[in-house]
């Protein structure tokens, strides 16, 4: 089976649209959401209902801190991002809200889990910067690949069977075997608001089969995501970083 | 893990077991057949016993993740390759062939014998560079010498590393692992990252079968093993007078504790180790004893001195992109100074922007096919040496380090044929020539650059001379790559 991993949409249509279709050409089979399907863009309605319409065709979503922040109050963000959520909020209609809150933190699937940030007190969103937290969220689960996103930068951990970690910062389109006697955290880049310099909108494909995952990056129309964020009136940090990749 | 029953005549995987042809510290390997496939194969079985050598597993999984990536001449075909959690294998083509450890009783060879297996290697390893591996244990049992086609196969990746995947080897032990002959310093010192270390094991090899010695012997600890940093080698015409200066510069280049002193590229090593009579000799070519102890002592304690470090975030790829062997030909009958200007002019373009670069400079002597060729003009002099003069002549101006410029003059009745094979043999990057103006001899010889143009396997530039209109003395380039069906030239 060959699934998309998109973690960080964060409303960015045109950046949503453009791996979608290039997943399509390259053939998936399913689709698994890896959190922050909102926030910071200008068109969470629409990413919103390209992903509840996978969800009915069998994909998997998990909750990010965005996206609580959206459906609650609970979850405290920066102030571009609080002002980002407060515009989300006034603009979903209910059932889009309910649906966010109703979103489970992990999914595990098979030998999988997914989780937005990490498996290590997911509820609590910490960032996986390097090895040490890493660490935290081998050790919190015992299946043999996690997938998170949340830092908007991919990277790709790995331990080993004397407990060794290590990290890696993966190639873009070089399919990596995850082999199978050591433990894997798989880090996505950020589908909507990439942060690694490189501004092109990062997925990745996983292949079960033949047990390769590989990051992949594709260009999208960064004008027009930019130009809509705007428009919109949200902050202008929120928008100028786009075309950075910051 | 279950383990497999390696019985001859019972079946792994649809593969049939056959005799047991090896066993070795960390792996045991079989004879195998499988209805799918006519030619001999190997499995290999890694030795995974409880309190085992770690390296042995993770060596085992580095190489299940790299031998199916790469491809070509120089590596073993990889068939088929087990999961790990239940039978960990990997199957591959057996290689007919001995490794150059069963000539260890044959050693010293003759340097020239030294410099052709030599450059075999260098050939196969520059390959598996440009697939993004070093081999990083490159030693005599690790080369196979292929019968019938005598190109080396190197075998054994796991110590390797891939560039664009994960490295499960870093970190992972406390102490450097490697062969301790053949390690680069940088290797001691834990980089696995960069192509030159191949280069300097290769120096090594060819030191030890050129000599019979080891240059820095067999140390056991990690402190033995640091002193090649500061302490260097005995030259090898010290150990075996009659060695030719050439190639004890070659051997020592690539000894060299800083991996930037090393060739470039195993490609550039290889051209060198093929054109002995083009090598740059330097004061090492004829040093005749090591360094004395003030220099040997300032180089381990000096702070200034040289140090292994990580090279910067370059990908291998890039770094042998940007150490390329250029050819120009030349052609010096037709005698157009402009279009000789304007080839000077695109070759010194294309240096500027390739500082590791080495440019060959080609002329083709034209043999006929029937007349008894002339060697030596009216007045005597070799017409060979002549043509060598004007190529010298014709580099001049181009300004780049001696070192990395070579002439040659090719002889052939084919020109076109002449250089295609010069740009194959010699793994040569990119060729640039100029297209003939004269459409008479065009007409009748036809086109040399269209021929390359259409058949070199890498990038060539047809250059033509300026026109004639006003302010324009910008040479006009064609710039194309394989597969190239453009019959512009």
């Amino acid at each position: 089976m060959r699934i998309t991993l998109l973690a960080d949409i964060h409303a960015n249509l045109e950046a949503l649209e453009a791996c979608l279709a290039d997943a399509a050409r390259r053939g998936v089979d399913r689709h698994v959401f890896l959190g922050d399907i909102v926030g910071y863009g200008a068109d969470p309605q629409a990413c919103l209902d390209i992903v509840r319409s996978a969800v009915a065709q069998g994909a998997l979503v998990v909750r990010g801190n965005h996206d609580e922040a959206v459906a609650g109050t609970r979850f405290r963000l920066n102030e571009a991002a609080g002002a980002a959520a407060d515009w989300t909020r006034a603009l979903l209609a209910d059932d889009l809200k309910a649906f966010l809150a109703d979103l489970p933190l992990s999914v595990v699937e098979d030998d999988r889990l997914y989780v937005h940030a990490s498996a290590f007190r997911p509820m609590y969103y910490p960032y996986i910067h390097g090895t040490r937290e890493a660490a935290d969220s081998l050790m919190a689960t015992e299946h043999r690949l996690t997938v998170c996103g949340h830092v908007h930068r991919p990277a790709l951990y790995h331990i080993s069977t004397t407990g060794k970690i290590l990290g890696f910062t993966p190639m873009t389109g070089t399919p990596i075997p995850l082999v199978a006697r050591r433990r894997w955290l798989a880090v996505m880049g950020a589908v909507g608001q990439p942060r690694d310099g490189d501004p092109t909108a990062a997925y990745g494909i996983l292949d079960t089969a033949k047990n390769e995952l590989t990051y992949v990056r594709v260009a999208y129309d960064i004008e027009t995501a930019a130009a809509k964020i705007r428009a919109a009136g949200l902050p202008d940090v929120l928008w100028k970083r786009l075309a950075l990749g910051q | 893990m279950a383990k497999a029953n390696l019985e001859p005549g019972s079946v792994v995987d649809g593969f049939t077991i056959g005799p047991r042809v090896h066993k070795g510290g960390m792996a045991v390997f079989h004879e195998v057949t499988h209805p799918d496939h006519n030619a001999p194969l190997l499995m290999k079985v890694p030795i995974l016993a409880e309190g085992e050598d770690p390296a042995a597993i993770v060596g085992f999984e580095m190489e299940q993740m790299i031998l199916p990536r790469i491809s070509g001449p120089h590596v073993p075909r990889c068939i088929a390759v087990g999961d790990f959690a239940t039978h960990p294998y990997i199957v591959y083509e057996k290689i007919r062939g001995e490794t150059l450890f069963k000539r260890l009783p044959d050693l010293p060879l003759p340097a020239t014998e030294v410099a052709a297996i030599g450059a075999k290697i260098a050939t196969a390893l520059h390959d598996l560079h440009t697939q993004h591996v070093v081999h990083l244990d490159i030693k005599p049992s690790n080369i196979i010498i292929r019968e019938p086609d005598g190109l080396a196969v190197l075998i054994d990746y796991g110590l390797s590393r891939h560039d664009q995947l994960p490295d499960l080897m870093a970190e992972e032990f406390r102490l450097p692992y490697g062969t301790a002959p053949y390690m680069a310093p940088e290797q001691v010192w834990g980089i696995r990252s960069d192509p030159r270390s191949d280069i300097f094991a290769l120096g090594v090899l060819m030191y030890f079968f050129a000599t019979g010695e080891r240059p820095f012997g067999d140390p056991q600890t990690l402190k033995g093993l640091q002193k090649r940093l500061w302490r260097d080698p005995t030259p090898p015409c010290a150990l075996r007078p009659g060695i030719p200066p050439w190639f004890q510069e070659i051997v020592l280049r690539c000894l060299a504790p800083d991996p930037e002193a090393r060739h470039p590229t195993a490609a550039q090593l290889a051209f060198d180790l093929t054109h002995p009579e083009q090598v740059r000799l330097t004061k090492r070519a004829t040093k005749a004893k090591r360094d004395p102890w003030t220099a040997v002592i300032k180089r381990r304690f000096h702070p200034d001195s040289f140090r292994p470090e990580p090279p910067r975030a370059k990908q291998l790829a890039g770094r042998i992109s940007s150490a390329p062997i250029i050819a120009v030909a030349i052609d010096l009958t037709e005698g157009d100074p402009k279009l000789s200007d304007a080839l000077r002019v695109t070759v010194e373009r294309i240096l500027a922007t390739v500082p590791n670069a080495r440019l060959a400079c080609l002329n083709v002597m034209k043999l006929n096919r029937i007349a008894i060729d002339v060697a030596i003009d009216d007045a005597g002099n070799s017409i060979h040496v002549q043509r060598i003069v004007q190529l010298k002549e014709w580099s001049r101006p181009i300004p780049v380090g001696a070192e990395r410029v070579s002439h040659h003059v090719l002889e052939s009745v084919d020109p076109a044929a002449a250089i295609l094979e010069y740009v194959t043999v010699n793994t040569v990057d990119h060729v640039v020539l100029g297209a003939r103006t004269n459409s008479l001899i065009r007409n009748l010889l036809g086109s040399v650059s269209l021929k390359i143009v259409q058949e070199a396997p890498c990038t060539v530039t047809v250059v033509r001379k300026p026109r004639e209109a006003v302010g324009s003395d910008e040479p006009q380039q064609l710039e194309t790559s394989v597969p190239a069906t453009a019959a512009t030239a």
